[in-house]
């Protein structure tokens, strides 16, 4: 199913949730909305789903306007973040239920809710009710809610976020395999950059009520168009000083100098932000200009390092693999990759 | 070093005292009344289980029992579905919702000897707002004072109006608990109203429910101040609900005795219907 938002617009009592965006999503494939709590991923979704009306603009299915279409007739389904079931329903009710509004005949429901269930591994599960079952199992009941009645529009709505590391782990393996072969649309709402690039597909950037870039997630991640982008899609957070060029040298706030390189050599002379990811500041030893900050906290994943240190004014996160002993309160040398990094114009557009 | 003695004994003194001089006392002596005999004099004789099986037997009981069961059912079975349908229909949000708070919340406020004075002249025939009404305008032989059919549907309204409010606020509690992420999967689905209100509004406020049903139940079995200003038991004794009862034949004939024994008959009632409702409740939980 084609699905396109076209120039729509939602305000709520004059505050404005989502500023004119368009989007068409790519059909029959995986659609990921990456933006943080708040950014407006759960309104646009809404909008598509046809449970929030736009302000402005128009939605499209399958190039039919469907704007005021209510949400049971556009053949959509939606996984909400917490477990939604129906509470008195045993697992196998909670599948059967959108086929059971639609007006299946019994045979056709129970051979739909079995396919789902063996999908979904629910088969031993169908005569329990929700409250019964792990968080797993509730949300997996959801997702199989969602694809049993082949909605051509499967909305997900941070469906892990509420699940253990495991379990999310697991899921997250099996969903993309789930949808491949249904045709259907798939829109999955996500907080994590690592997810977006786990699940792969193509992956619009959410920020403040706008998408910001829409493509295919490689691509979004290794050559973000804004500085929005840049920021939204980096964890840790992208480091973003502000420069001034100035013939063949940059100066950061904050006094670090270089000689410009690469493209960033051929920008005109002016003031510009400099952002770069935290995997290319490395510790003393990598490759890049040289500085020395006082490290201000340090993490451990065991696999990798992470150290947010004073640099100028601002803070700059470095990360690293393996174990490096940083020090709370003490300064160590670090080096930045320049190169690597990208030049934004004082609008947040990438320059280079 | 000794490391035990006994003064943990004064930390829990003040309860102990207080529980006894509240509750085990009065109770005991009700006990103490309940297996005696009174004479003028202060004598007092032994008579066992004698009072007890009386009461049991007596007709007068059974009939105060019988009507205090039909009030109480009657009153569950108006107020907890209506409380439902006043909470559904009450705005989720917006300027309106502390209004009908406020207003669910006046009737709650009221002293209760007030509302059965106020319900007493609102429905008085000739001069009651409700009363002349119906007798002078709809033209219905109308008076609560005479004939027990009258007396009977005015104390039911009285206490609808009364404490319908009390299930109407713990239902809408209920209710705005439920999150919006419920309502958008039924809308997904296209579950109609109903379905909305048997299989999520309904599973949701199972508990909330069974706390209303469980405070109408006591306070409507132990019911005095208001029936005791609106009808005082009459006409005749067609109103005479168990604590009228009981206040007539402590107060009324000063038989200590029967009316001590009836108050724990009465006491044992209330208790054991509460804890049933109270089984139920925490079987519900364990689900």
């Amino acid at each position: 199913m084609t699905v396109e938002l076209r120039a729509v617009t939602r305000s709520v009592g004059g505050e404005v949730h989502i500023h004119e965006t368009s989007l068409a999503l790519k059909p029959g494939g995986f659609n990921i909305l990456l933006g943080a709590t708040g950014a407006g991923k759960t309104t646009l979704m809404k909008l598509m789903a046809g449970l929030d009306r736009p302000t402005t603009g128009r939605v499209f299915m399958d190039g039919r306007d469907v704007t005021d279409v209510a949400p049971q007739k556009r053949g959509v389904s939606f996984v909400h973040q917490f477990f939604i079931n129906y509470p008195t329903m045993s697992v196998f009710d909670n599948i059967a239920s959108p086929l059971r509004v639609a007006g299946l005949s019994k045979a056709d429901i129970e051979t739909r809710v079995g396919r789902a269930a063996e999908i979904l591994r629910l088969t031993p599960m169908l005569k329990r009710r929700p409250a019964e079952l792990s968080g797993g199992q509730q949300q997996r009941t959801a997702i199989a809610r969602a694809i049993v009645k082949d909605a051509g529009l499967v909305l997900l709505d941070e469906p892990l976020a509420n699940l253990d590391y495991k379990l999310r782990e697991e899921l997250r393996d099996q969903l993309p395999a789930i949808f491949a072969d249904r045709g259907a649309t798939v829109v999955y709402a996500t907080s994590e950059p690592s997810e977006a690039l786990l699940l792969g597909g193509h992956t619009a950037t959410v920020d403040a009520g706008r998408i910001t870039q829409f493509g295919p997630t490689p691509q979004v991640y290794r050559d973000p168009g804004n500085l929005a982008t840049a920021g939204v899609f980096s964890d840790p957070p992208i480091n973003v000083a502000a420069a001034v060029k100035s013939g063949d040298r940059v100066t950061l706030d904050g006094g670090l100098t270089w000689s410009a390189e690469g493209a960033a050599a051929r920008l005109p002379d002016g003031r510009y932000h400099f952002a770069i990811r935290p995997h290319h500041v490395s510790p003393e030893g990598g490759t890049g200009v040289p500085v020395t900050g006082q490290v201000l906290i340090t993490e451990l994943s065991g696999s990798e390092s992470v150290a947010h240190f004073a640099l100028g004014p601002a803070t700059w996160v470095a990360q690293s693999p393996g174990v490096h002993p940083w020090r709370v309160g003490e300064p160590h040398a670090f080096r930045i990759d320049t190169a690597r990094g990208f030049w934004f114009d004082d609008n947040g557009r990438r320059v280079a | 070093m000794k490391t035990e003695n006994q003064r943990a004994w004064f930390l829990v003194a003040p309860v102990v005292l207080l529980v006894a001089f509240n509750a085990l006392v009065p109770l005991m002596t009700v006990v103490n009344y309940s297996v005696q005999e009174t004479f003028g004099n202060n004598q007092f004789f032994w008579s066992g289980l004698k009072w007890f099986e009386e009461i049991l037997t007596s007709e007068r009981f059974q009939a105060a029992l019988g009507r205090q069961l039909f009030f109480t059912f009657t009153i569950l079975i108006i107020q907890i579905p209506l409380g439902i349908i006043i909470a559904l229909a009450m705005p989720r949000r917006g300027i309106w919702v502390p209004v009908c708070l406020v207003l669910m919340s006046l009737p709650l406020l009221i002293p209760w000897n007030v509302v059965g004075a106020m319900w007493n002249i609102f429905a008085l025939p000739d001069i009651g707002l409700l009363g002349y009404f119906l007798n002078q305008v709809v033209g219905i032989d109308y008076n609560y004072t005479r004939d027990p059919v009258a007396a009977w549907i005015t104390l039911i309204a009285m206490d609808v109006w009364h404490w319908t409010s009390l299930v109407v606020l713990l239902t809408y509690a209920g209710l705005v608990s439920i999150p919006d992420a419920y309502y958008q999967a039924a809308k997904i689905d296209g579950a109609s109203p109903w379905a909305v209100f048997r299989y999520i509004q309904l599973p949701k406020l199972s508990r909330v429910l069974t706390i209303a049903v469980l405070l109408r139940f006591m306070d409507s079995f132990m019911i005095y101040t208001e029936v005791s200003v609106l009808t005082g038991g009459g006409p005749g004794n067609s109103t005479t609900l168990l604590s009228i009862d009981l206040v007539k034949i402590a107060l009324g004939q000063f038989d200590l005795g029967p009316a001590a024994a009836m108050s724990l008959i009465y006491f044992l009632i209330t208790l054991a219907v509460s804890w049933v409702f109270y089984t139920v409740m925490t079987r519900n939980e364990g689900k």
